[in-house]
């Protein structure tokens, strides 16, 4: 017959200071867990957001990000009219040739300058970025200085506020706008008009990337493959979101110096967690001769108190997920690809639920040893003990 | 002092316990040590003598713009500029980007200016030679080397990406560095011959190896100067300001350590809290009885306050040793040749680990030790807890 769940229940509630700092201690463990996935979880939102079904990105064949692309003009004039390709509301086809490059920028009380992205694209661009809308100020003209600043740039960088003025490749750029991208990667991005950014920048002939949009989904994976099979052509090309969950990888550093934080932190806490059972055991010496002694078997001692520091363990899982609960929407930045990302945590519950799972296996770790010293008292000795 | 066997004996009364509190601090500590020992690195650290000598000349915009190999001839003038060397961050791909450890950092150099300039690394003398001599030589650190298994004379493709084009290069030396040496260097005229005329000439960066380390803000300074007005500004800083700054692309890598220094610090905080609550409610009655003995309360709460000392103590030491493993790991990761020189054994560091733990002991046990301190003869003896 086993014990009832009460008993265990009531014996946390009584010896409370000693529970709550187990279960704090474990509830920064798993704390320290989840927020590391809640950061990786927000970039891989952010990253999916960025990228259109329809579109396919262009760039030099086995480039692997845009920064380090190159895509010629006579490129582009034969990619632009390849069939499959819809065409805006001007009867163009919708195609731009983008100039990808980066800044450094001071952001808000660092004092260090931050990479950030710098995007030169035609109107057809704009047009194809059905995400981002300007919230502020207008779009930049053509052939001028103009630029147009992420949401998440704006905020972030005092430099990058509508009205200033940015020195960017050889001469200053003016802010006139700010756009929104939906939680999308270009809030972390500056953009211009991209013969200008060329110019800026001294690089007429070789641009870095083309962006097109299939009239379908289904048609944009037909023109990837008939821009890889074009050999005329050679170039390079893929859909933009396969584009994206590539630039995940970035966050991979992250995660696993996250996990292993974690894991050790896990080791210490489930050592603690030990510590606390093994005592609790101590204290209820007699106790549990007598629950012995009223017929409660070996394995039903053992139960009880493995399933009290399982309880334990689980309460401090529930506490370190309310710990974290505050950082969900707080952005913050990473590097991907040598240059700023801005996103925001994003805590799911299925990380939520990942967290009390790890509490619990390093709770049940924990309490195996003392549940099983428990159960192996004699009980004339166990009756004896003060 | 005299009470220093009482101390000790008490602390090993439970020995159970205070084996898992101690594995239990150190355990925390490991990383703790980790972090410290990263943050001093980065932030704190002097640079050592060779370093000190050295700084980065970079186009201001970014590292993406380069600057006009012209430069050089004005650099060369400011006082206590003794060499500059071009050095150009290729990039390209080595088999398969795809696979971490192939990203290893590459650069374009000057071959005959490196060694002098990093003159911290040996190269036997004939491999020095034969890098200087050959136009597709390439050297590679020992690290690297190990970690490919590259040999004298094995050749090395890389596909270019910022430069376009198919290069091969033919290991002709492997360096030793006291550093983590994951990093490749190369002939740039190898690679400037085979760009269009228009993107020769163009540098990443300058390398500028001064005279006196105390002549750096000020060399800086005036190379920057120098360059104020023209179309392309620079931005002069020391070796290390400049590693650090290139792993900021990484993301906030100074909150990520603050924050999670702070969470493993309160996790100790609540460990050895814990233990000593337990450990001073086991003894009530005796500090009963040591207190009809004539002990007086602050002898006794030293003797609490000195056990919680001894065991986070004993923690720290064990956390800090298992951090130095955990840092020679960290050195030798595929992510080190982005780091600074990480010091393996700092004495400043091992005390600051250790009073630290001290620290938190100290401070975890203050309430049970007050409190045993003042719990009334006639109650703490009543006590059968």
């Amino acid at each position: 017959m086993a014990i009832p769940l009460t008993y265990n229940l009531r014996n946390l509630v009584v010896r409370r200071t000693t529970t709550l700092m187990t279960a704090l201690g474990i509830a920064l463990t798993v704390a320290v867990l989840l927020a590391v996935l809640a950061l990786v979880n927000g970039l891989r939102v952010t990253l999916a957001t960025s990228g259109d079904p329809r579109h396919v990105l262009v760039m030099r064949k086995g480039a692997t990000s845009e920064l380090t692309s190159l895509v010629t003009r006579t490129q582009f004039q034969d990619l632009k009219f390849k069939p499959g390709i819809a065409t805006g509301s001007d009867g163009q086809p919708l195609a731009s040739l983008e100039l990808i490059t980066i800044i450094s920028l001071e952001a808000e009380g660092s004092g260090t300058g931050d990479n950030v992205t710098i995007r030169g694209l035609m109107p057809a661009g704009i047009a194809m970025r059905h995400n981002v809308k300007l919230i502020a100020g207008r779009w930049f003209g053509q052939g001028v200085n103009e630029a147009v600043v992420g949401k998440a740039l704006s905020d972030n960088y005092p430099a990058a506020r509508i009205g200033k003025k940015l020195r960017m490749g050889r001469s200053d750029w003016e802010i006139v706008g700010v756009m929104d991208a939906g939680r999308g990667a270009q809030e972390s991005e500056i953009w211009g008009d991209t013969n200008q950014v060329a110019a800026d920048w001294n690089r007429v002939l070789y641009m870095s990337s083309a962006l097109v949009e299939a009239t379908d989904a289904s048609a944009a994976k037909a023109l990837v493959n008939s821009i890889n099979d074009d050999t005329r052509l050679d170039a390079g090309a893929e859909l933009e979101q396969d584009y994206f969950a590539r630039q995940t990888q970035s966050a991979t550093p992250i995660e696993y110096t996250g996990i292993f934080v974690a894991i050790i932190m896990a080791v210490g806490s489930s050592f603690a967690a030990m510590n606390t059972m093994y005592a609790a055991v101590a204290r209820r010496a007699r106790e549990i001769g007598t629950l012995r002694v009223l017929g409660f078997s070996k394995l039903s001692i053992l139960t009880s108190f493995w399933v009290e520091s399982v309880l334990l363990a689980g309460l401090g899982g529930v506490i370190g997920c309310l710990l974290v609960l505050p950082l969900n929407g707080v952005t913050t930045e990473v590097g991907a690809n040598f240059s700023q990302l801005a996103f925001g945590f994003h805590v799911t519950p299925g990380s939520m639920a990942a967290g009390i799972v790890f509490a619990v296996a390093l709770g049940s770790v924990g309490g195996l040893f003392p549940a099983a010293a428990a159960a192996k008292k004699e009980i004339l000795t166990a009756l004896r003990e003060i | 002092m005299r009470f220093l066997p009482l101390i000790l004996r008490n602390s090993w009364r439970n020995r159970r316990r205070t084996l898992l509190t101690i594995a239990s601090i150190g355990v925390s500590m490991c990383l703790l040590g980790v972090m410290i020992a990263m943050y001093s690195a980065f932030w704190l650290a002097k640079p050592k003598d060779n370093q000190a000598l050295r700084l980065v000349t970079r186009n201001r915009v970014s590292l993406a713009v380069f600057l006009p190999v012209a430069y050089r001839q004005q650099i060369e003038k400011v006082p206590g500029v003794r060499l500059t060397m071009i050095d150009t961050w290729f990039g390209g791909v080595y088999k398969d980007a795809r696979e971490a450890r192939n990203n290893f950092p590459r650069f374009s150099v000057e071959p005959e200016k490196l060694f002098p300039l990093f003159a911290e690394w040996t190269i036997p003398e004939d491999q020095k030679q034969a890098f200087l001599r050959e136009r597709t030589a390439c050297v590679v650190g020992r690290d690297l080397a190990n970690t490919f298994n590259f040999h004298l004379g094995d050749r090395i493709p890389i596909r270019g990406d910022i430069f376009p084009g198919d290069f091969e290069f033919t290991v002709r030396g492997i360096f030793d560095a006291p550093s983590n040496s994951n990093v490749m260097f190369f002939n740039k005229e190898y690679i400037d011959q085979s760009l269009p005329e228009r993107r020769r000439g163009m540098v990443d960066t300058f390398y500028v190896l001064i005279d006196d380390p105390q002549h750096s803000s000020r060399v800086a300074d005036s190379i920057d100067a120098l360059f104020r007005n023209s179309t392309a500004q620079t931005k002069t800083e020391s070796e290390q300001a400049f590693v650090v700054g290139f792993l900021s692309l990484l993301g906030n890598v100074r909150m990520f350590l603050v924050w999670i220094s702070a969470a493993v610090m309160f996790t100790i905080l609540l460990v050895s809290a814990n233990t000593m609550a337990m450990s001073v409610r086991e003894r009530v009655r005796e500090v009963g009885v040591l207190k009809t003995l004539g002990f007086t309360q602050g002898t006794i709460l030293g003797l609490i306050l000195g056990e919680a000392l001894a065991i986070s103590v004993a923690g720290g030491a064990i956390g800090y040793l298992i951090s130095t493993v955990l840092l020679r790991g960290v050195e030798r990761s595929p992510m080190g040749g982005f780091l600074p020189a990480l010091r393996v054994f700092d004495p400043v560091i091992a005390a600051v680990c250790i009073l630290l733990a001290g620290l938190i002991g100290l401070v975890s046990s203050l309430v049970p030790a007050m409190g045993a301190s003042r719990a009334p003869i006639v109650e703490a003896l009543r006590s059968t807890d």
